[in-house]
């Protein structure tokens, strides 16, 4: 199990969700991806996309005007 | 036992394509959602954006739409590849930059290239006959199998008995008794199917998804290209037209000012791709300058955006200005009276 970050700060979603869709396709089962993001509408979207694509969001957590979600890969 | 079948739904996150999907479900096929990002899609930018919007959900209408039905959705971004479409659309543009029936097209064409490279055997969409006066005319529904490469592998549920059979349909795979029949422009017949299957806070329905059909957001972008004597764009572009106001003084220049604090956090991010003009003394907007400016130009430029300052009653107001170089400057100037703002300007 490996531990990934991505930057997905000033872009607007759906483009978050995108570049962690994205991310998540190199991964392997069981590697944890952290994502910040600037657009608050990422605290919906990517859980969103986690959960119909069978992901696990370990923790979202808001720091000053960044989100932070971290992912379970196919957890 | 019969082989289940794949079918891979365009997702746009309205109620049609939520109700053609649902329905191959019901039919035993295993369905999977697509979602194409051009740029111009209207979901959630502005509701990241505005203060004003923030009372609204922020939810993705797609991923909504894909949570109901319980399938995955993968979306897509074709941000590069839809600039053809959009500047040289083949079939002509709507009643604003809006090329529809391209846009039709080239989606449905990237599903079925899609669909072939993952071994699934057709695709759906959400269309209804003639509840569209581009798209979805009956005369051009045919033109989107034929030039999407589709062929009789596109299906389309909710109008599918007022169309020849598909494959899918001839072949047995799907039972076109358990298709509809619903055509034109009212909505009573999805809204009537939608409570059958208890959806009931799905997107407006035909709510309009694309910026492209908007009056306001198309002489955006059509000044745009004027100003740059090109039709060209990059998505910072295209995402800076949905922001603040924007006032081109000049042909050689614009102002976009921002209306509120959501939008000035906004324009933050691009102040190191643009000259920017910042209220020192008062409470007021962020202004990028986009175009190259004389001296006298960003006098002008600072008197326009102080008028939108809370100074906008003082006698003068200090401005900071940073040039494309990064070098500064502190200044005052008397804001710019109302009446000498032209309406002309306002883009």
């Amino acid at each position: 199990m490996s531990h990934y970050t991505l930057d997905a700060r000033n872009s607007l979603c759906p483009m978050p969700v995108i570049k962690t869709q994205n991310k998540i396709a190199e991964l392997q089962a069981g590697d944890v991806l952290e994502v910040t993001c600037t657009d608050p509408g990422a605290l919906n979207d990517i859980p969103a996309w986690c959960r119909i694509n069978g992901h696990l969001v370990k923790e979202t957590h808001e720091s000053g005007d960044e989100v932070i979600i971290t992912i379970q890969v196919n957890g | 036992m019969s082989q289940q079948r794949k079918a891979v739904a365009l997702i746009s996150g309205g109620l049609d394509s939520l109700l053609a999907a649902k329905l191959m479900l019901d039919q035993g096929i295993h369905v999977e959602g697509i979602n194409f990002y051009t740029g111009f899609c209207v979901e959630g930018h502005t509701h990241a954006i505005r203060k004003k919007d923030k009372a609204k959900p922020k939810r993705n209408n797609a991923l909504w739409s894909a949570e109901q039905l319980g399938i995955k959705l993968h979306i897509i971004d074709i941000i590069d590849e839809y600039k053809d479409v959009l500047i040289n659309p083949k079939h002509g543009y709507g009643a604003n930059m809006n090329p529809c029936l391209d846009c039709k097209i080239f989606m449905v064409g990237k599903a079925r290239q899609w669909m072939e490279e993952n071994g699934f055997d057709f695709i759906i969409t959400g269309e209804v006959m003639g509840q569209r006066p581009m798209s979805q005319r009956k005369d051009l529904l045919p033109v989107v199998v034929r030039e999407s490469g589709a062929e009789d592998r596109l299906v389309r549920p909710l109008c599918a008995k007022n169309l020849a059979p598909t494959l899918p349909e001839r072949e047995g795979w799907i039972n076109r008794e358990k298709l509809k029949d619903f055509s034109g422009r009212n909505r009573k017949p999805q809204m009537a199917l939608a409570a059958e299957y208890g959806f009931d806070d799905y997107a407006t329905p035909a709510g309009g998804c694309c910026f492209l059909t908007d009056k306001n957001y198309s002489d955006k972008l059509v000044d745009l290209w004027r100003a740059r004597n090109k039709k060209d764009y990059e998505l910072d572009d295209i995402m800076l037209l949905k922001v603040g106001r924007h006032l081109r003084p000049q042909p050689h220049y614009k102002l976009i000012v921002s209306r509120e604090d959501g939008e000035n956090k906004f324009l933050k991010g691009y102040k190191k791709q643009f000259a920017s003009i910042e209220i020192q003394s008062h409470n007021g907007p962020l202004t990028l300058v986009d175009g190259e400016l004389s001296d006298e130009d960003f006098r002008i430029a600072a008197r326009i955006a102080a008028r939108f300052s809370q100074g906008r009653e003082a006698k003068s107001v200090t401005v900071k200005i940073t040039r494309n170089n990064g070098e500064e400057q502190i200044f005052d100037v008397p804001p710019m009276p109302a009446s000498e703002i032209k309406q002309e300007w306002y883009v």
